[in-house]
């Protein structure tokens, strides 16, 4: 007789002893998917497989701004119109974000709501006259659970797992939409028309690509700079004009998990509120109202 | 034979079709692309032969390093090290300065369309160089 079921029961139960033991420890500490892409370096099996051994090359830059887990806090008594309009604009700028007027078709990476659109349910008819006009800057809220990663089936939406941050690899993008459909904050656009087609050649920022029909944008807090040792543009601008205007920073940017940075600082000092925090994808950008 | 008239001639005529390339450019090959090399720089990340063979597959592990976990540095053989940027170190002006002289002749010879500049920006050229002749 050949193996039964006794016999099967007692191979399958010391295999799998056998195969879970040497990485137990490691995957025990988190979920399956996040123990392979460690054991990966990020890319995917398939990538690995189809290139034989194409692992990462290179360093991290030295100057690079590193944390575990980047965010933003939004202080929405210290903006303004212009404060805004020059954090759209400047982002905008070096992203070659297009300047297209047609709402359906319009890109944007930072942008001003008013009150109820940017936390809604928070919102009643008597909250005070300055947030009623307050721009409430809004953008990619860089989840720590981001809804667009889960759907996305190409991974080209994935979160950097060493910061948080959460990127698009343009390369991949399919433009199947699905990370729009998912994302609950309307951080990301499709690119319906070729971009370059709205976006002046004397206007381009040679240092950084553009986007190509047919692909989703969105905000990617900076990384390129942060690369470069430089915070985020439209926190650097916001700064500059709030220390020029005499008021505390309007934007403050740095380390969730070390407990002495800036933005533990400003919120252990003030209440703040996070957008829909009810849907549980857990956004890394908070808002000082 | 059967219409041996009608058969000789189709062959004819079929060995004067399938000879056509060699023929009409009187047997001489398209002479080969001349890629315009960067005056002051003469070291690139790799050797010239790599370079030769390997750049796409070079340049496919520069963006998924620089995309997906931030590794950002190349450190070349001889231990120099690189920003990993097609737009920035590639075809920054000390290097490959001109598409249109580097990475155009090579791709329009055998007709190979990366899709980098879908997205990437090449470097601006004046004047513009006019597209030679119709592929
Ligand atoms: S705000 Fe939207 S796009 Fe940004 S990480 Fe969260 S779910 Fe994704
Ligand atoms: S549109 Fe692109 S980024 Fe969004 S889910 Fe599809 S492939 Fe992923």
């Amino acid at each position: 007789m050949g193996v039964n079921r006794r016999k099967f029961l007692k191979i399958a139960g010391i295999s799998t002893l056998g195969a879970a033991a040497v990485p137990a420890a490691d995957a025990l500490a988190m979920n399956p998917i996040e123990w392979l892409d460690k054991q990966l370096g990020g890319f995917t099996p398939s990538e690995i497989l189809l290139h034989m051994g194409h692992k990462p090359t290179g360093l991290k830059p030295r100057e690079a701004l590193t944390a575990k887990r980047w965010a933003m806090v939004v202080n929405v008594r210290q903006l303004d119109e212009e404060i805004a309009e020059a954090c759209r604009e400047t982002c905008h700028k070096i992203h070659n974000v297009p300047d297209i007027k047609n709402p359906k078709h319009e890109i944007k990476w930072i942008w001003a709501e008013h009150y109820e659109h940017a936390l809604p349910g928070q919102h009643h008819e008597h909250i005070d006259d300055v947030l009623k006009e307050a721009p409430f800057l809004v953008m990619c809220n860089h989840c720590y659970d981001p809804a667009c990663v889960r759907v996305c089936p190409t991974k080209a939406t994935f979160k950097r797992e060493h910061d948080g941050i959460v990127l698009m690899d343009m390369h991949r993008c399919i433009g199947c939409r699905f990370c729009m459909a998912a994302c609950p904050f309307g951080a990301r656009n499709f690119n319906w028309k070729d971009p370059r087609l709205f976006l002046k050649e004397e206007d381009q920022n040679p240092e950084f690509p553009t986007r190509m029909k047919g692909v989703v944008e969105k905000c990617n807090f900076c990384a390129e700079r942060l690369a470069k040792g430089q915070i985020p543009a439209c926190v650097e601008v916001a700064q500059e004009l709030c220390k020029k205007k005499g008021r505390e920073p309007a934007l403050v940017f740095g380390d969730l998990e070390d407990p002495d940075s800036e933005v533990r600082q400003v919120l252990r000092r003030h209440h703040s509120l996070r957008r829909k925090p009810e849907l549980g994808t857990n956004p890394n950008v908070y808002y000082i109202v | 034979m059967y219409d041996g008239g009608k058969i000789i001639a189709g062959i004819i005529i079929g060995l004067i079709f399938l000879t056509f390339p060699i023929w009409f450019t009187h047997g001489k090959a398209v002479k080969r692309p001349e890629v315009k090399l960067p005056e002051k720089e003469k070291q690139c990340v790799q050797s010239r032969e790599y370079m030769k063979t390997n750049h796409m597959q070079l340049l496919d592990l520069w963006r998924d390093s620089v995309v997906r976990v931030a590794q950002r540095s190349y450190v070349a053989p001889n231990g120099t090290k690189y920003d990993m940027s097609l737009q920035n170190t590639c075809m920054s002006t000390e290097c490959h300065a001109k598409k249109t002289e580097f990475c155009d002749r090579c791709h329009d010879y055998t007709g190979v369309v990366p899709y980098c500049w879908d997205c990437h920006i090449p470097p601006k050229e004046e004047p513009k160089e006019k597209p030679e002749e119709m592929h």
